[in-house]
């Protein structure tokens, strides 16, 4: 297969820096929780004890319970369903979308490129938090529309990115060749130049992967995001605030597996940007 | 005598992918007070490493492994001192100072060019900020710059770049060096300016009797300016002579083979070049014995076996590095012009006319402001009127800035002229819509000057070269592709094999045969050239413009060939036409054009082209031409060329001259012609 030997040699060096290892295995960790969350939940995330709520850590529930009585441990890792999908599926409509206008932006120019761009820059006006607050608003949220509302409010950074990009590239030779054969535009930009623009938006992904779980941890903390019952990270802060002094660890936990999740996901992201700018990595 | 300078066994290593790369590998060479000797080799023989090591500037991951330099006035070895210390900052820029090949980047845009001389003379001079300035005028005037005293203060953005090369001269000569290592410093820069700054240097030299090394790959500027050549060949020195004799009696087989190769002004049209056959080695990979075994005409098995043969005395002050003896190679060089040269039967022009430029004119707008209001226009071309007959090759000509891509691009409705006709086999195209052009594109291809930047580096060989016999259902099915394809690797001389390659796995010459397959593949009937030669090594250049030639032949290919290169020019081209600032000077068929130039400009032009063989330079007419381009937003008003001309009269500075016969299927834009 083509570039088979690029994207190897892309992984050997990704993998070859123990920060980046050692973050894919903990992304890969909540992931593999995330994905077999029943098997690993040792309790009903819903299941209401009323009879032992807010108890500390200890042996039947190893991180307590909430005010309900329902199990921390199995509401985190039911939370972190949450988080990764949402921050996935938000990043990719981000990026789908983003790198669609961006393309066809930079690409025509002109009159389109001002409507997109000033479109854009409006919504990069606004903080993405307080746009996604008034889109919840709005459309109401729930996982389907928190991960469409995030995805929009982050897209401008990468019609932003992919217009620069397609900027520069629409200058090259070859993709004047390729409009010399007869290419029309679709084709000419869907070959030629998003496969020639698209390495800093994959980097730009993998490091918005954690911005937006971090923004739809804000959002659920505000009570905009996943409602009740449904477990996410940032829900559970919210409501564990109000007993820090009765079980500390319920607020705490939640807390720490949004920053140790956010944090490997950057770290990772910064990991792919190294692999994959040939001048990060000493060839040219 | 003592040398002025003298490099002996110098060794320099580059680590790559952890491997000790020799770039530099047991080279001694010497220069002496008030000399001019020139070093040429291809790209990566390791001149410039050379000379960077002698001055200790090689930066990790490169490392000067070996090797003495001595300079006169000091006992010691000079790669002893370290790289920062106070000895070798005194002879970087003192003693020595070197001239780089970007004039655009080696000066600072925040300083003016005054103080940045000025510094330099105080640094290396120990003088005062009053004195070094006066020296700094002295200076810019010494190459020439009109008004010393206003430019002093001005920054390098307002300057041309042969200008700033001016100024990075005075800045080089300013602090009274011994020797002034001029590395490519012309290369960038038009054949005319080129021409100017090289005769300015060796002026310079003569007068103040500084000794000068020219780094180039070009053999005409040696031949023209260095009374002594080095020739290096994959990080060795490989032969040594001074200039008449390296070219009147070569004795490695690399010179021999690359005075072979290279086309010159003075050949006669029928001359063929013979191309070095396959690459330079890989450094990295490079084998032990003789490292241009895998290309030489002469190789022996003994070549072999023996180790890398070192330069050896041939007769007093001829060096070269080759273990055949004379008898050897006598004997081998006669089995060489015995074996028969086959040559590609020159193309036919038939009668018909295959395009046909009337009149065009294309401007570019210039907006300002807010509000993007117009305030002028960018003359890119005016004028142009010429036809192109099937089968033939027309050359255009000009320097940088006179309009040539502007209109091939124009012809490839790229951009849409704003006046004329474009008529490509009867139909005129010059108003057409992208879609109306759709059945054209497949009848007029491109072969692009830059084979790293022409080539999508995501796509494989095979659908680059395939692309357009998808585009233009040129083929059935999948197996037919497939086999068009294969066919098309092999008429350029690749290996179908490789097709499944991304274009960073070939070499430049690879990727230009690649580029020349795309142009091939929908069988088009003109193919613009736009400077398809100028970015290869030199080796390589003489296998493409005979790979071009050949299937011209085959094909019936009509060829636009742009160039600067106007040796290059002359042996593809059947009829040749001259740019000047956006018109048709000259129009002429290719003999006629040189034997009995008309144009002024031509002939400055002609004149400034170096030839590689320094008995003909010696004889030749020097054309001097003055000034600079003008630049193309305010154009002098009638003849664009009658302020640089020494035979304009009051009418030229009136009136624009058109293009008229002068006989002999000659076309002239002068008013000396058409009285």
């Amino acid at each position: 297969m083509k570039n088979n030997g690029r994207w190897k040699k892309t992984v050997k060096i990704l993998f070859a820096r123990k920060i980046a290892a050692f973050s894919a295995a903990v992304v890969l960790l909540f992931i593999a929780l995330a994905v077999f969350a029943p098997v690993f939940a040792p309790y009903d995330p819903n299941y209401a004890d009323f009879a032992s709520y807010l108890q500390g850590p200890g042996k039947d529930h190893l991180l307590g319970t909430d005010n309900y009585g329902r199990d921390v441990l199995s509401r985190i890792i039911y939370g972190t369903r949450v988080s990764l999908i949402i921050g996935v599926f938000a990043v990719m409509i981000a990026c789908v979308a983003g790198t669609f206008f961006g393309m066809i932006a930079g690409y025509f120019g002109g009159i389109t490129d001002d409507i997109i761009t000033r479109i854009m820059e409006a919504i990069r006006a606004i903080p993405q938090i307080i746009l996604a607050m008034a889109l919840t608003a709005v459309f109401g949220s729930g996982i389907r529309n928190l991960a469409i509302i995030l995805g929009i409010s982050s897209m401008a950074g990468y019609v932003r990115m992919m217009r620069g990009q397609v900027l520069t590239i629409k200058q090259a030779d070859y993709v004047m060749a390729g409009k010399l054969q007869g290419n029309k535009n679709f084709r000419l930009m869907f070959k030629h130049i998003l496969p020639n623009s698209i390495s800093p938006i994959i980097v730009m992904m993998t490091q918005q992967v954690g911005q937006t779980i971090l923004a739809e941890a804000g959002l659920s903390f505000l009570g905009l995001g996943i409602s009740a019952p449904t477990a996410s990270w940032g829900g559970m802060v919210s409501d564990g605030r109000l007993f820090l002094l009765q079980n500390p660890v319920f607020a705490l936990t939640p807390g720490v597996c949004v920053a140790v999740l956010v944090i490997c996901l950057n770290m990772f992201g910064d990991g792919v940007r190294d692999a994959l700018d040939p001048r990060l990595r000493g060839e040219v | 005598m003592e040398h002025l300078l003298e490099l002996k066994s110098m060794e320099t290593c580059f680590k790559t992918d952890g491997q000790l790369v020799k770039a530099v590998d047991n080279v001694s060479m010497y220069l002496d007070p008030g000399e001019i000797i020139g070093i040429v080799g291809e790209s990566g023989s390791g001149k410039s490493v050379t000379m960077m090591s002698m001055l200790q500037l090689i930066g990790s991951p490169g490392k000067v492994t070996g090797g003495e330099v001595y300079i006169r006035g000091n006992e010691k070895n000079m790669l002893e001192y370290g790289p920062n210390s106070e000895e070798m900052r005194h002879m970087r820029g003192g003693k020595i100072s070197m001239i780089f090949q970007e004039p655009m980047t080696s000066l600072n845009p925040v300083l003016t060019i005054g103080y940045q001389i000025q510094e330099n003379i105080m640094e290396h001079l120990k003088v005062d900020r009053e004195e070094a300035k006066k020296r700094a005028i002295e200076m810019l005037k010494l190459v020439n710059i009109p008004d010393p005293q206003d430019r002093f203060d001005y920054y390098p953005q307002q300057f041309s770049g042969g200008m700033r090369q001016r100024i990075m001269i005075a800045m080089a000569m300013s602090s009274e060096p011994e020797i002034l290592v001029a590395d490519e410093a012309t290369t960038a820069l038009d054949v005319t300016t080129q021409a100017q700054l090289l005769e300015m240097i060796r002026d310079i030299a003569k007068k103040t009797n500084t000794s000068v090394i020219i780094v180039t790959h070009n053999l005409g500027i040696v031949a023209r300016f260095a009374e002594r050549i080095y020739v290096m060949y994959s990080g060795s020195v490989v032969e040594m002579a001074d200039t008449k004799r390296l070219f009147a009696d070569s004795e490695h087989p690399y010179t021999r083979a690359l005075l072979r190769a290279i086309p010159r002004l003075d050949d006669p049209k029928e001359r063929i070049l013979i191309p070095i056959e396959g690459l330079p080695p890989n450094p990295a990979s490079r084998p032990e014995f003789c490292p241009f075994y895998e290309r030489c005409e002469y190789r022996m098995d003994r070549c072999r076996e023996c180790s890398k043969p070192g330069l050896q005395e041939i007769e007093k002050g001829h060096f070269a590095a080759c273990h055949l003896s004379e008898a050897e190679k006598r004997m081998k060089a006669e089995e060489i012009a015995a074996k028969e040269i086959k040559k590609a039967p020159a193309s036919k022009a038939g009668e018909e006319i295959c395009l046909d430029v009337k009149n065009v004119r294309k401007y570019f707008p210039i907006y300002k402001g807010m509000i993007r209001k117009k305030i002028g226009d960018v003359k890119a071309i005016e004028d142009i009127d010429f036809y192109v007959r099937k089968g033939e090759t027309l050359g255009i000509v000009g320097e940088s800035g006179c309009g040539k891509t502007t209109l091939a691009r124009c012809i490839m409705r790229v951009y849409k002229p704003e006046e004329g006709k474009i008529v490509f086999n009867g139909t005129d195209i010059a108003g057409f819509s992208d879609r109306q052009m759709h059945p054209f594109r497949k009848k007029i291809s491109m072969i692009f000057q830059d084979p790293f930047s022409s080539l999508d580096p995501r796509q494989t060989a095979e659908s680059i070269v395939g692309e357009s016999l998808i585009l233009h259902k040129l083929v059935k099915n999948r197996e037919e592709y497939g086999k068009r394809v294969d066919e098309l690797f092999r008429i350029v001389g690749l290996d179908p094999a490789l097709k499944y390659r991304v274009p960073h796995e070939f070499s430049g010459g690879q990727r230009q045969r690649l580029g020349i397959a795309r142009a091939l593949s929908s069988q088009p009937d003109l193919i613009l050239c736009d400077e398809p030669i100028s970015a290869l090594d030199v080796s390589i250049q003489a296998q493409i413009i005979n790979l071009l030639e050949e299937l011209q032949s085959k094909l019936g290919l009509t060829y636009l060939f742009i160039a600067h290169d106007l040796a290059v020019v002359k042996h593809i081209s059947s009829r040749i036409l001259v740019m000047y600032l956006g018109r048709v000077v000259e129009i002429a068929d290719c003999e006629e054009l040189y034997s009995n130039t008309l144009h002024p400009y031509t002939r400055t032009l002609l004149s400034a082209v170096p030839v590689a063989d320094p008995l003909v330079e010696e004889t030749r007419e020097r054309v001097p031409i003055r000034g600079e381009v003008p630049s193309l937003t305010n154009r002098p008003a009638g003849c664009p060329f009658h302020n640089r001309c020494d035979k304009a009269g009051e009418r030229c500075r009136r009136e624009i001259p058109r293009l008229l016969d002068a006989g002999e299927n000659h076309q002239v834009a002068c008013f000396l012609y058409n009285q």
